[in-house]
This record gives C-alpha cells, sequence and structure tokens, in this order.
C-alpha cells in the first residue's frame, strides 16, 4: 500500500471518548472509551458527568489508539475532530485536544460534522463510498434522511425528527419496560426471542396529510406514548407486562418507518444506495428489514458493522482521511465546538 | 522553556517563560470562548518570542476552582501537550495564581465567580500563602472589610467593600509560581468542589 497520509480522529460529542487512526481507507485502529455505565442509573447521559469522564480518558485513549495501531504519535499527518452537533461541554474536550496535537504536531486540524463522520466510516468496511447515496442515520440524539452527493462538500438534509430521535424512543420504552439503559440492545434482544409482531402500534408521520408535510421527517414521541397508554392499561387490569411482546412491536413500528422513508428517499431522488448508520443502525430488525425492502426496488444496503454504527473515533478520521485526499482546506486554530452544527457544514 | 496558561474564568492568559523571565504573554477577557481562545493564544506565545513547541521542557495549567467547560478546555490542553511532547504538565490553584500578583501588605482573600450566586474563595495571610480555602461558598458567609482581589467584588460590593487588583489570574503569575515553587504544585486535575447536579430519575410519569 502507498504511503497513505496517516489520520487521527477523535469523537466525544456524547457519552464516548473515541480516538481512531485511518490510513486512506484503511482502520489501523479504533479505542473507545465509554462512560455509558456511569449514566445508566439516571436513565440517560448526563453531560457533566460524560465531560468529565472525556477529561479522564482522552489522554489514556489517545495512547492506547496509539500503542494499538504500532505508531507514535509525531506520524500522524492531519488531526480530525468531532466539532458538532453534540453536547457543548463534551465537544468541547475533544476539540481542546485536537487544537493541542495540532499545535504540537504542526499538522492540519479538521473541525468535522459527526452527522457526516456517520456516513463516512463506511468506507473502512466496504470500500469507497458509492456517491450520490442515501444515508439513515439514527443514534440516540439524531433520526436524519440525507442526500450524500459528496461527503467532503455536499450533504442535503432531506429530513429528520420532529420530536424524539429513535434511540431515545428505544430508552424510553426500555424504562417503561423495566429494561437497562441503553435500551437498545435489550429491546432487540427481548423482541427476537419473542419472535412475532402483534399490536398495531402508531407509526407516525405516514398518513396522507402527514406525508405530504412531512414525506422524509420522522416523530417517535406519539409511538411512546402509545406504548406507555398500553402498559399502563395492561398494569390496571393486574395482568403482566409482556415484555418481549411490547419490545417487538414496538421495534417493529419504528423500524417500519425509518425504513419505508429511507427507500421513499431512494426512490424519489433516483438513488440506488441507502446506506444506515448511527447506534440504532446496530439494530438487528432495521438491518433485515431495510435489505428486504431495499432489495425489492434494486437498492443496494450498507451497513457497517455494529462497533462502526455507535460513535467513535475511527468515524471521524474516516472523514478526515476523505477531506485530506480531495484536498478540502482545514479548520482554523479558533474552531469553535457547535452543539448544533447544521449537516450541511462539514468541516467548520 | 515553560508554556503557561489558566482558563479557570473569564480570561484566557497564556505566557512563556524562560526561567523567571516572561518571553510573551497573551491575555483576553471573554467569557465563554476558551476553546476558541486558548489554541491560538499558544500560537501567538511562541511565534511572538520565536520559539519551537519542541523546545519546551514543561507545561503548566491553572487547575481552577472555576466554571468546569472552560476550566476542562485549559487541563485537557495540558494533559495533550505533555503527552505529545514528552513533558510534565503541572497544575496550580487558580486562586493562587490571582494571589500571586496582590501587592497589599496585609492578609487578603480572593474570590471568583463560581455562578449560581456563589464564589471561589481562598484566604491568604500577608506572606501570600493560603490559610484557607480553596472552597465553593455563598459570598455572604465570607464577607469581610479586608481587600479582596478576583471577580468577587464587583459581583458582590456590598460583602466585598474593598476591591484590589488583579481581578483575573495571569499566566506570567502561574509561570512564575511553577519556576520559584512559591505556591503549592499539584497535578493538572481540576479543582471541581462540585458534584455534577444530577439526580437519579423517578418512575416514568403515567400517560393515561
Amino acid at each position: 500500500m502507498p504511503d497513505e497520509p496517516l489520520v487521527l480522529g477523535i469523537e466525544t460529542s456524547c457519552d464516548e471518548t473515541g480516538v481512531g487512526l485511518v490510513a486512506g481507507t484503511r482502520l489501523l485502529v479504533d479505542a473507545v472509551a465509554s462512560s455509558v455505565d456511569e449514566h445508566a442509573r439516571f436513565g440517560g447521559v448526563v453531560p457533566e458527568v460524560a465531560s468529565r469522564a472525556h477529561l479522564e480518558a482522552m489522554v489514556p485513549t489517545l495512547q492506547r489508539a496509539c500503542r494499538e495501531a504500532g505508531v507514535a504519535i509525531a506520524d500522524v499527518d492531519a488531526v480530525a475532530v468531532t466539532a458538532g452537533p453534540g453536547l457543548t461541554g463534551a465537544l468541547l474536550v475533544g476539540v481542546a485536544s485536537a487544537k493541542a496535537l495540532a499545535v504540537s504536531l504542526g499538522k492540519p486540524l479538521y473541525g468535522v460534522n459527526h452527522l457526516a463522520a456517520h456516513v463516512s466510516v463506511d468506507q473502512l468496511e466496504h470500500g469507497r463510498l458509492p456517491e450520490p447515496c442515501i444515508a439513515l442515520l439514527v443514534s440516540g440524539g439524531h433520526s436524519s434522511l440525507l442526500e450524500v452527493a459528496d461527503v467532503t462538500s455536499g450533504v442535503e438534509p432531506l429530513g429528520s425528527t420532529i420530536d424524539d430521535a429513535a434511540g431515545e424512543a428505544f430508552d424510553k420504552v426500555a424504562r417503561l419496560l423495566g429494561l437497562p439503559f441503553p435500551g437498545g440492545p435489550y429491546i432487540d434482544r427481548a423482541a427476537r426471542e419473542y419472535g412475532e409482531v402483534t399490536i398495531d402500534f402508531p407509526r407516525g408521520l405516514t398518513s396522507g396529510r402527514d406525508l405530504q408535510r412531512h414525506r422524509f421527517d420522522f416523530s417517535f414521541s406519539g409511538l411512546k406514548t402509545a406504548v406507555a397508554r398500553w402498559v399502563e392499561a395492561r398494569e390496571r387490569s393486574g395482568e403482566p407486562v409482556p415484555v418481549g411482546e411490547v419490545a417487538a412491536s414496538f421495534q417493529e413500528a419504528v423500524c417500519d418507518v425509518l425504513t419505508q422513508k429511507a427507500v421513499d428517499a431512494c426512490r424519489s431522488r433516483g438513488v440506488s444506495d441507502l446506506l444506515l448508520g448511527g447506534g440504532v443502525a446496530a439494530n438487528s430488525r432495521l438491518r433485515a428489514l431495510a435489505e428486504e425492502r431495499a432489495d425489492r426496488h434494486g437498492i443496494r444496503v450498507r451497513v457497517p458493522r455494529p462497533g462502526l454504527c455507535t460513535d467513535n473515533g475511527a468515524m471521524v478520521a474516516a472523514l478526515g482521511a476523505e477531506l485530506v485526499r480531495r484536498g478540502r482546506p482545514a479548520s482554523a486554530l479558533d474552531l469553535p465546538a457547535d452543539s448544533s452544527m447544521p449537516v450541511t457544514t462539514i468541516v467548520a | 522553556m515553560l508554556l503557561a496558561f489558566d482558563t479557570a474564568t473569564s480570561a484566557v492568559t497564556v505566557a512563556l517563560l524562560d526561567g523567571v523571565d516572561v518571553l510573551a504573554e497573551s491575555t483576553v477577557v471573554e467569557p465563554m470562548r476558551h476553546g476558541e481562545l486558548l489554541a491560538p493564544g499558544i500560537d501567538r506565545v511562541l511565534a511572538a518570542a520565536d520559539v519551537a513547541v519542541g523546545d519546551l521542557d514543561r507545561v503548566a495549567v491553572g487547575v481552577g476552582p472555576g466554571p468546569f467547560t472552560g476550566l476542562r478546555v485549559g487541563v485537557v490542553t495540558a494533559r495533550t501537550l505533555a503527552m505529545v511532547l514528552g513533558i510534565p504538565a503541572v497544575g496550580v490553584c487558580t486562586l493562587d495564581i490571582v494571589a500571586a500578583d496582590v501587592v497589599v501588605g496585609e492578609a487578603f482573600a480572593v474570590a471568583t465567580d463560581a455562578r449560581r450566586k456563589e464564589v471561589y474563595w481562598a484566604r491568604y495571610g500577608r506572606d501570600g500563602r493560603r490559610t484557607e480555602g480553596p472552597a465553593v461558598v455563598k459570598p455572604a458567609t465570607v464577607a469581610m472589610d479586608g481587600p479582596v482581589a478576583g471577580q468577587g467584588p464587583q459581583l458582590y460590593g456590598e460583602l466585598f467593600p474593598r476591591a484590589v487588583e488583579p481581578r483575573f489570574p495571569s499566566a506570567s503569575a502561574l509561570g512564575r509560581i511553577v519556576e520559584t515553587g512559591s505556591a503549592e504544585l499539584l497535578a493538572a486535575e481540576p479543582l471541581y468542589l462540585r458534584r455534577p447536579d444530577v439526580s437519579p430519575p423517578s418512575a416514568p410519569k403515567p400517560v393515561s
């Protein structure tokens, strides 16, 4: 392999401290330290707890990444970091560390968009990104449909959630069912074990008028309330709540809407590649249903392995490497962290 | 060569020292922009003194107490620089850095803004050594007629009627403390003094 630039990526937008090293599209290491256990008893990510954990994990994770990849920090050719969107205090730990790296190594700094990084990570597994493609990014913080013409300069938002993120709905329903945080993997397992869909929970923004105004938007708040009502009715009648049954039907409602709209986006834009990303893309039903529906329309589906779907530094390095390859300008040292960075801004 | 900085107040202050000689210093007072201002400040003092980053043999950081988000910017910057350059990072209490620039010839206190109607607080003897604190307190519980440095007197004038300079820490004072050992040297660990403000959630509210 010719000497492709070695790019280090840092991700601290939520509760994972991630450091990845990438050469071109080759992943050398993906080191992640998670503070998820510290948030579990609060039922959600606590920003100050996450920020403190990032500070403690930052340098050890940088060191571990270099050690496991067998590279010296001085060999790094460029530094990429998530500049937003995310939790401000959490983002700032990564951004400040990345700047210190850039200053001390004398190398360029790229402050990148978290969502665009979720899109580019697939390159590390399945080779160059097909462009254009439609990306469905679903996590605890985001639910977006994007049209990606060029992951380094042209990402157009088609739609997003108008209330809860998909992963947030998973967490809230898990709590109703007495399952641990984060809820996604537990609901996935309970649903798989139950194995059938019996309750007809609502599909948000899929009816005639909603579709006109919100064709590619999502809403999971009504679904969450419907599940809560169903569970409360059961409790009032004194019967036990069938956790697996509720989990399976809830999950089906989420995956049904996500895949329907994703495939619709591909067809309406004449795009034949659909990419899934974000923590919820690790959901087994979402993957299966997306492939089944896309296949019917000759649409190819790309999903990175679960470890690359959740937040990590490799995805930031992957986007950084692509920015370097395409000769995009680097960020200035006064780069701010932007908690609500729009997806149309790929490098800040 | 020592690079020193503090981001635990509204000031972002950076200095480069050779022994106790200050080669360059940059201080900008602007709240909520620590993440944007610190790295350019470092770049600026290195360029002004024509010193390469590889010539640094120590980095010093103010470790608060101070508002957490800005404080962490300084600490993570110090730790990362230390890692890359293979040099030690030392910490100094931010109130001690303010105290180092106080010239009054009597006992005094330093009070900085802790938000939520509280102050970060420490008391110093005539010799400038810390005798009490650092602590986070309601200003009324430490009201005094004696000299008080830091932003406290600007925020709570009736409680601290005798304001003295400086209002903010200077990185040159931080650098001199480290060079001379005139105040306690700490690890590059933030002095939060407050636990994260969270409580476990109550049961979900019924919807029907």
